[in-house]
C-alpha cells in the first residue's frame, strides 16, 4: 500500500511555495468490504482497496480542482490546480478565518469492520435471511452489507495537517411479498460509525418486516388527499433532513439574492415548540467527526430555534461571503469530488407530548412509519414511509400499502403542531447532492403530528 | 493486466481482469458565473476469479502491486457465489462508434464560451434568474481479459452540456432545465437553452389542478423521472429469475399497450450509453423487450443468464464497482404517430407532466410510482395554461402504460440512459392542494 503519510509531508511543505489565495489537498486511502444477497443465496461479496488524492486552489474567486489516483508528479497537479483556479477566478476570493489545526484523529472503535472474517460477517447475515425466508408468502429478499474504514490526511498552505481516521457500517434489508402478480416491499436501514455490534440482534425486527411486508398484499391503498399525518421518529427524521435541511445549505443560499431575503435570520419558520439542530458535534453518530473536509472544527448548529430561523450550515466559503461563522459542514464523500455544503446529524428536540396523546384526537388521519426514500427541491420536498396504517377515532386502524407525502417547506413546518417526547436517531441510509451520494449522515425527531399533509394515492 | 492475470494461475481456476480509466475535464458555472475548473484522473483493476467453483471478487485503484488484489479474491472466494457461467472466449466486437478523437482537444476557453452562451440565453430571456451550469469533456479506455483467451478493449469520448436555472418569487421557486450528450464535441448550445425557454414560458402563469382523476402527457423528461425505474427493475433478469418481476412469468403476452415497444440498446453511434462489449467481455446487442405490447425479453449478464437457463444479452454492469450486476445500457422507446400539439388539443382537463420529483420511492418493484409534479402544467380545452404546484401524480407503469391514448412522435434523448417520446396515459390520479 502507498503510504499516504509520506506524500502528505513532502506535499505540506510544497503547498506553502506556490502562488494562489488558498491551497488544500486531501490524501485518502481506503479499505472496503461487501455483501450482498438476492434471494435465498449471496449474490456478491468483494474487498477493495483505494488510494487517491486531489489538490484544490482558490485565485481571485475561482476555484481549481484536480483530483487522482496516481499519486506521481503531485507538483505537476498543484501546478495545475492553481491554472485552472486562475482561468476561473476574475473577483476576490473570500474565506472565512480559520485557524490552522495540526491534530491526529483515530476513528475509536473497537474492531475495524472491514477486517472482522467474512465467515463471521456472512454467518449473521445467512440467519437474517433464514428469518426472511422462513415468513409464509415471502417472494425474495435482498441484503446489502458494506463497512468501510478510510484515513484521510488533509492539508492547506496556512499549515493545517489534519489525519482523520474513522470507519462506517451500513446494513439494508428488504422483504419482497408476492402474490398473485402483486408485489409488495418493506425494507430495514441501518448503519454505525463503524460498531459492528450495532448491526447485531436485529432478528426480531427482521422477522417483523417480513410479516409487515406480506401483510401489505392484502392492504389497501390510501386515498389521495390532505390528511392529519403522525411521523414516527425514523420518518420525522428524513422529514427534516429532507424538508428543511437542504434548504439550511448556505451554498443554495450565498449567492441567490432572493434566497437570502427568504433565509433572513430571525424569519418564522413554525411555532415555539419547533428547534431543529445539526451537529457533526455529537459524539459517535455516522454524521458524526472533530474536522470537516475543509480542517473546520465540527460545531452544534441550531437551524430553527423556538420557531425562527437562526442559523444555517457553512464552508469557509459560504460564511465568508454571508459575513456568519463557519460551521464546519463542508464534506466530500471521497477525493475525487470537491468538499461542498451538507448535513451531519440533523435532527427536531424533543417536547413533552406522548405518542398516545398526539394521535388522541385525530378523527380520521394517517401513521406513517419508517424510511423508504426522500427528495427536496427546497420549496417542495416529496418522502416516503416504508408503512403506514389508517389513525380513526384517535386509535391506530387498518394497515395502508406505503404511502409517499410531499409538502411546501414554508407550510409544512408551520402545520407541525405536536411534538413528542421520544426522541431517537436513525443512522440508516445515507444522503445525495451534487452527484456525491452516499454520505454517511444521521437524522432524528420525536414523533411529530403534520395538520394537512398531502398523501399520494389512488 | 497481464501480470495480474499470470498471479492468478496458481491459485483459481479462471479469472478475469478489467481495467477502466478515466480523465474528464469541467468547467462550472455557479450564480451565473464561473466558479470551477476541474479535472479528475482516475483508474481502477477488478479481478473476478473462479476458484473451486465460486466467484471471487476483489478491486483496487493502484497498478502497481497485484498481489493484495490477487489474495482479497482469493479471501472473497471461500464465500463466493458458485459459478454458472464461462468467461467469454476471443470474440470480434461489432463496431460501434463511440470515439471522437476531437473531444479531448476542445480548449477551456471554447467549454466556457459554450457555459456563457447558455447563460447568457437564459437569463437574457429572464431576468432574475440563477443559473448554474456545466461543460464536460472526457475520455474512458475500458480493457478486458480472461484466462479464456477472451480479450476487449475500447475507448470512448463523451461531451455534455448541462444547465439549470431557479427563479424565486417570495417563498415560490421555479426550478427549470435541461442537458445534452454526445460523444462528438457539441458546438451548439439552441439545443438545450431552447428547451429551458419553453419550460420558462409555459411556467409563466400559474394554474391549479384539482385533486381527481386526469389524463397525463408525460414529456421525455417526465417519462424519466416519472416511470422509468419500475420498467428498469422489472425487465432485470436477476429480478424476473427471483419471480419479483410483476412480468417475469410473462413473456410473449400481451402487457402493455399494443403500440408500445421498448428496445434496450447499446449499438447506437456516438451515444455515451453504447459500447461494443458490456463489462465483461459480451457482445452488445439491441435487445427487444417490448414488441407492440408483448414482452420478448429481459436484460441478462452471464451469470444471471446461465442460472435462467438463457443467454446473456450483453447487459453486465459494474456500475458501482461491484460484480457485473443486468442493467440497461439504453433504453429506447419506440415513437409512435401523433404530434405534440396534438396530444394537447385532445385534453379537456389534464396536465402535461416536465418532472416527477421522487416518484421512485415507493414500490417500484411492484410497478408503482407517486411523485410531487415539480415541473408540470395544466391543459385546459387543448391549450396549457400555466404551472401547476402542490400536486402529485400517481399510478402503476402496468395500468398506465397497458392503454395509451397516443405515443409521440418524435423522441428525445434523456441524458445518455433513455431515448423516448412524450406519453399520453388517459388517466391518473391527481392530489392536489389546488
Amino acid at each position: 500500500m502507498t503510504d499516504i503519510e509520506a506524500i502528505a509531508r513532502k506535499l505540506a511543505g510544497e503547498l506553502k511555495k506556490h502562488r494562489a489565495d488558498y491551497l488544500e489537498a486531501r490524501l485518502e486511502e481506503s479499505q472496503t468490504s461487501h455483501i450482498t444477497y438476492r434471494g435465498r443465496g449471496l449474490d456478491s461479496i468483494g474487498r477493495s482497496t483505494a488510494v487517491g488524492g486531489n489538490i484544490r486552489a482558490l485565485v481571485k474567486g475561482g476555484w481549481g480542482f484536480t483530483s487522482f489516483n496516481s499519486l506521481d508528479g503531485l507538483s505537476g497537479r498543484i501546478a495545475q490546480a492553481i491554472e485552472q483556479a486562475k482561468s476561473a477566478g476574475s473577483g476576490e476570493s473570500m474565506l472565512a478565518p480559520v485557524d490552522p489545526a495540526v491534530d491526529e484523529v483515530v476513528d475509536g472503535i473497537d474492531r475495524n469492520p472491514v477486517t472482522i472474517p467474512l465467515a463471521e460477517k456472512k454467518q449473521l447475515l445467512d440467519d437474517y435471511n433464514d428469518i426472511i425466508w422462513g415468513t409464509p408468502q415471502i417472494q425474495t429478499s435482498t441484503i446489502g452489507y458494506g463497512d468501510s474504514r478510510k484515513k484521510v490526511i488533509f492539508i492547506n498552505s496556512a499549515g493545517s495537517y489534519i489525519k482523520q481516521e474513522r470507519a462506517d457500517v451500513a446494513l439494508r434489508l428488504t422483504a419482497i411479498a408476492a402474490k398473485d402478480g402483486d408485489v409488495q416491499q418493506v425494507g430495514l436501514s441501518l448503519g454505525s460509525r463503524g460498531n459492528f455490534t450495532a448491526i447485531q440482534g436485529l432478528h426480531d425486527k427482521i422477522s417483523e418486516m417480513s410479516t409487515n411486508a406480506v401483510e401489505l398484499l392484502s392492504a389497501p391503498t390510501a386515498k389521495g388527499g390532505e390528511y392529519t399525518v403522525v411521523l414516527d421518529p425514523v420518518l420525522a427524521g428524513v422529514f427534516v433532513h429532507e424538508a428543511f435541511g437542504h434548504l439550511s445549505e448556505s451554498d443554495f443560499v450565498y449567492e441567490n439574492e432572493r434566497l437570502r431575503e427568504i433565509m433572513k435570520l430571525g424569519k418564522k419558520f413554525g411555532g415555539k415548540h419547533l428547534n431543529i439542530v445539526d451537529s457533526a458535534a455529537e459524539p459517535g453518530l455516522r454524521g458524526s467527526y472533530k474536522y470537516d473536509d475543509e480542517g473546520v472544527p465540527a460545531a452544534k448548529t441550531y437551524l430553527i430555534r423556538e420557531g425562527k430561523l437562526v442559523g444555517r450550515l457553512h464552508s469557509r466559503e459560504t460564511a465568508a461571503k454571508m459575513n456568519e461563522s463557519p460551521t464546519g459542514n463542508a464534506r466530500a464523500i471521497n477525493y475525487r469530488y470537491p468538499p461542498i455544503v451538507r448535513m451531519t446529524n440533523t435532527y427536531i428536540e424533543p417536547e413533552s407530548i406522548t405518542f398516545e396523546d398526539m394521535i388522541a384526537d385525530i378523527k380520521e388521519g394517517i401513521y406513517a412509519k419508517n424510511w423508504y426514500g426522500g427528495t427536496t427541491s427546497m420549496e417542495m420536498f416529496t418522502f416516503s414511509a416504508g408503512e403506514a396504517y389508517m389513525i380513526r377515532s384517535g386509535k391506530i386502524a387498518e394497515t395502508l400499502r406505503p404511502v409517499v407525502l410531499t409538502g411546501n417547506v414554508f407550510s409544512t413546518l408551520k402545520n407541525i403542531d405536536a411534538i413528542g417526547n421520544d426522541l431517537d436517531m436513525n443512522e440508516g441510509g445515507g444522503c445525495g447532492k451534487g452527484g456525491q451520494m452516499p454520505l454517511p449522515v444521521s437524522n432524528g425527531s420525536p414523533h411529530i403530528r403534520i395538520r394537512h399533509c398531502l398523501v399520494g394515492g389512488t | 493486466m497481464e501480470n495480474i492475470l499470470a498471479r492468478t494461475r496458481k491459485v483459481a481456476d479462471e479469472a478475469e481482469v478489467y481495467q477502466i480509466s478515466s480523465e474528464e475535464t469541467q468547467v462550472r458555472f455557479e450564480a451565473n458565473r464561473l466558479k470551477q475548473l476541474q479535472t479528475n484522473q482516475q483508474t481502477s483493476v477488478a479481478l473476478r476469479i473462479i476458484s473451486k467453483g465460486r466467484i471471487g471478487y476483489a478491486t483496487t485503484t493502484s497498478t502497481g502491486d497485484s498481489r493484495e488484489l490477487v489474495s482479497n479474491a482469493v479471501e472473497t472466494a471461500e464465500f463466493g457465489t458458485d459459478a454458472k457461467f464461462q468467461f467469454p472466449n476471443f470474440t470480434d466486437y461489432p463496431r460501434v462508434d463511440i470515439y471522437d478523437g476531437a473531444v479531448e482537444s476542445v480548449p477551456i476557453k471554447e467549454m466556457i464560451g459554450l457555459g456563457e452562451e447558455m447563460i447568457a440565453a437564459v437569463t437574457g430571456h429572464t431576468p432574475g434568474i440563477i443559473c448554474e451550469a456545466g461543460v464536460s469533456r472526457g475520455v474512458i479506455n475500458v480493457s478486458i481479459i480472461n484466462s479464456r483467451g477472451g480479450q476487449a478493449e475500447y475507448r470512448k469520448s463523451f461531451f455534455g452540456l448541462d444547465i439549470e436555472g431557479s427563479l424565486i418569487e417570495e417563498t415560490d421557486m421555479l426550478f427549470v432545465g435541461e442537458s445534452e450528450n454526445s460523444c462528438h464535441p457539441l458546438s451548439d448550445t439552441a439545443k438545450v437553452t431552447s428547451e429551458v425557454l419553453r419550460q420558462l414560458d409555459l411556467a409563466k402563469n400559474r394554474a391549479t389542478a384539482p385533486s381527481k382523476q386526469l389524463p397525463v402527457v408525460f414529456t421525455p423528461n417526465g417519462v424519466a423521472s416519472g416511470l422509468m425505474l419500475p420498467l428498469m427493475s422489472a425487465f432485470n433478469g436477476k429480478t424476473v429469475l427471483e419471480g419479483a418481476s410483476p412480468i417475469g412469468n410473462k413473456q410473449g403476452q400481451l402487457v402493455f399497450d399494443k403500440r408500445f415497444c421498448l428496445y434496450d440498446d447499446p449499438t447506437i453511434s456516438y451515444r455515451p450509453g453504447s459500447r461494443p462489449c458490456d463489462d465483461e467481455g459480451v457482445l452488445s446487442q439491441r435487445t427487444p423487450l417490448v414488441e407492440n405490447g408483448k414482452i420478448t425479453g429481459f436484460l441478462y449478464d452471464l451469470q444471471t443468464a446461465a442460472l435462467a437457463d438463457k443467454q446473456s444479452t450483453g447487459n453486465g454492469n459494474r456500475s458501482h464497482g461491484g460484480l457485473p450486476s443486468p442493467a440497461p445500457s439504453a433504453f429506447t422507446i419506440a415513437p409512435g404517430n401523433t404530434a405534440f400539439d396534438d396530444m394537447i388539443k385532445d385534453i379537456k382537463e389534464g396536465l402535461l407532466v416536465d418532472y416527477l420529483m421522487g416518484a421512485a420511492q415507493g414500490n417500484v418493484l411492484g410497478g408503482d410510482f407517486s411523485g410531487n409534479v415539480l415541473l408540470g402544467y395544466k391543459i385546459e380545452n387543448g391549450e396549457i395554461v400555466g404551472r401547476v404546484k402542490d400536486t402529485m401524480v400517481s399510478g402503476n407503469i402496468y395500468k398506465a402504460l397497458k392503454n395509451i391514448t397516443a405515443i409521440g412522435s418524435e423522441a428525445r434523448w434523456v441524458g445518455s440512459s433513455l431515448l423516448t417520446p412524450p406519453l399520453y396515459c388517459p388517466s391518473l390520479s391527481v392530489a392536489s392542494k389546488g
